[in-house]
């Protein structure tokens, strides 16, 4: 079977694809900019599981699960359905881990990057430029024989254990499952969390997006990489054309705000903008994705992109429990030390994790 | 004739792989991959560099042939 999604005009129709859901899904009451952030959206599930306790930002976003479904569904039917894993699954939890805690300081993933500059949001720009310049210094490590290692093909199960999950707490949530107010699962009567698309929109978008993304191979670090590392211009055809729909749209709708202040859910602190994305970008290219593309390499599957996913959403619980995580009044107070440790554990990771190179 | 086992590595390194190849001016290469993504991106990057290309499946394998 032909892969049209793999075409040159299918990578660019996912990436209109994915602004219009984002932008309509703000229109139907997602938060401004932030359509779609699977860092945010992680943190959130992360915050309804009780895995952290800010009341702000608590809610099983469909999306997320959408992602990994609409994938999962998207990959049996082309028959890309493949369970494996065992490519350094500890050293992958731990990059899922600091990765989250770099796109929390900046607070977004690189899709909420562009969504973000596509509203006007000059911030998001310090963001992009770390988010390449970590990526750089990933590809000079995959160029020097950086390597996780080889998965292994394993049992159908396996495969299958992450997707169920993540859709039995989609169950949990629709049945809004809480032994009592003190327990999970939280969900956020003000802020960022409480506000949402109906849980069916949101869910059916997803859904969407997760099988269209798994057959284009939708990649926004694979974007950034791919140029440097081989000069193919493939994936970046589908990030641009994300940005300018998007941008498009916002402005067509009036939701276009040009600059660095009041910008939604968002700080102006240029260094650490640029800093918590380049840890971010980093930590993504020695794992092999951003974080939309490992939720939908779970969803087929994989189970080291599994293992990264679970180390965002554990990394955004320990990013608000120990104060990393920024907010719209600046970066919190252990952000920067946590994103020098972070990058000081990509750099060990990048620099000792080689094979030798083939000649 | 090179041979590369890129099964079960992950993006990108089946085409750096292949790359640090055709950067040594290898004008016939195997390459051995197990997974549609790698397959794809080792044929969009053989091509792009005007290798001709035939590709065998074999189990859950994929033999990606090509010469220049």
């Amino acid at each position: 079977m032909k892969n049209i999604f793999a075409s040159k005009w299918g990578i660019v129709i996912s990436g209109i694809f994915i602004a219009i859901v984002a932008i309509a899904l703000q229109i139907n009451g997602n938060p401004p900019n932030m359509g779609i952030c699977v860092a945010c959206f992680e943190r959130d599930i992360a915050g309804a599981l009780g895995l952290h306790r800010v009341s702000t930002v608590q809610y099983v976003r469909p999306e997320i699960i959408g992602f990994i479904l609409g994938a999962f569904l998207a990959a049996l039917v082309a028959r890309e359905f493949k369970p494996r894993g065992g490519s350094s699954p500890v050293v992958r939890f731990f990059l899922g881990v600091f990765s989250m805690i770099g796109a929390l300081v900046f607070l977004g993933c690189p899709w909420r990057a562009f969504l973000r500059l596509a509203g006007g949001d000059f911030n998001a720009i310090l963001g992009l430029c770390g988010l390449a310049v970590g990526i750089f210094v990933g590809v000079i490590c995959l160029k020097n024989g950086y390597s996780l290692g080889r998965s292994n093909t394993m049992k159908g199960i396996s495969g299958l254990v992450f997707p169920f999950t993540m859709g039995g707490i989609f169950v949990l949530s629709i049945l809004k499952l809480s032994a009592s107010s003190e327990h999970a699962l939280f969900f956020s009567a003000t802020g960022p969390g409480s506000m949402h698309a109906n849980l069916w929109l949101s869910f059916g978008a997803g859904i969407a997006v997760g099988a269209i993304a798994q057959r284009s191979r939708f990649c926004t670090m694979g974007a950034f990489r791919d140029a440097m590392l081989v000069k193919d211009f493939h994936l970046m055809s589908g990030v641009l054309a994300l940005l300018m729909t998007a941008t498009i749209l916002n402005i067509a709708l009036g939701k276009f705000n040009l600059g660095f202040e009041n910008q939604p859910i968002a700080h102006s602190n240029h260094f650490w903008n640029f800093a918590g994305m380049v840890l971010a970008g980093f930590a993504f290219t020695l794992a092999g994705g951003c974080p939309g593309r490992q939720l939908f390499l779970a969803g087929e599957g994989d189970g080291d992109a599994a293992v990264f996913v679970i180390g965002m959403i554990v990394g955004a619980g320990l990013a608000h429990n120990f104060a990393t995580a920024s907010s719209s009044a600046g970066v919190g107070a252990f952000g920067p030390l946590a994103v020098v440790v972070g990058l000081i554990f990509c750099g060990v990771v990048g620099i000792f994790m080689r094979e030798k190179m083939s000649k | 004739m090179v041979k590369i086992d890129a099964r079960g590595l992950s993006c990108p390194q089946p085409v750096v792989m292949v790359q640090n190849a055709t950067n040594a001016n290898i004008r016939e290469l195997e390459v051995i991959v197990n997974t549609v993504v790698s397959k794809e991106n080792v044929m969009r990057y053989l091509s792009k560099k005007g290798y001709h290309i035939s590709i065998k499946e074999e189990g859950d394998d994929f033999i990606i042939l090509a010469k220049r």
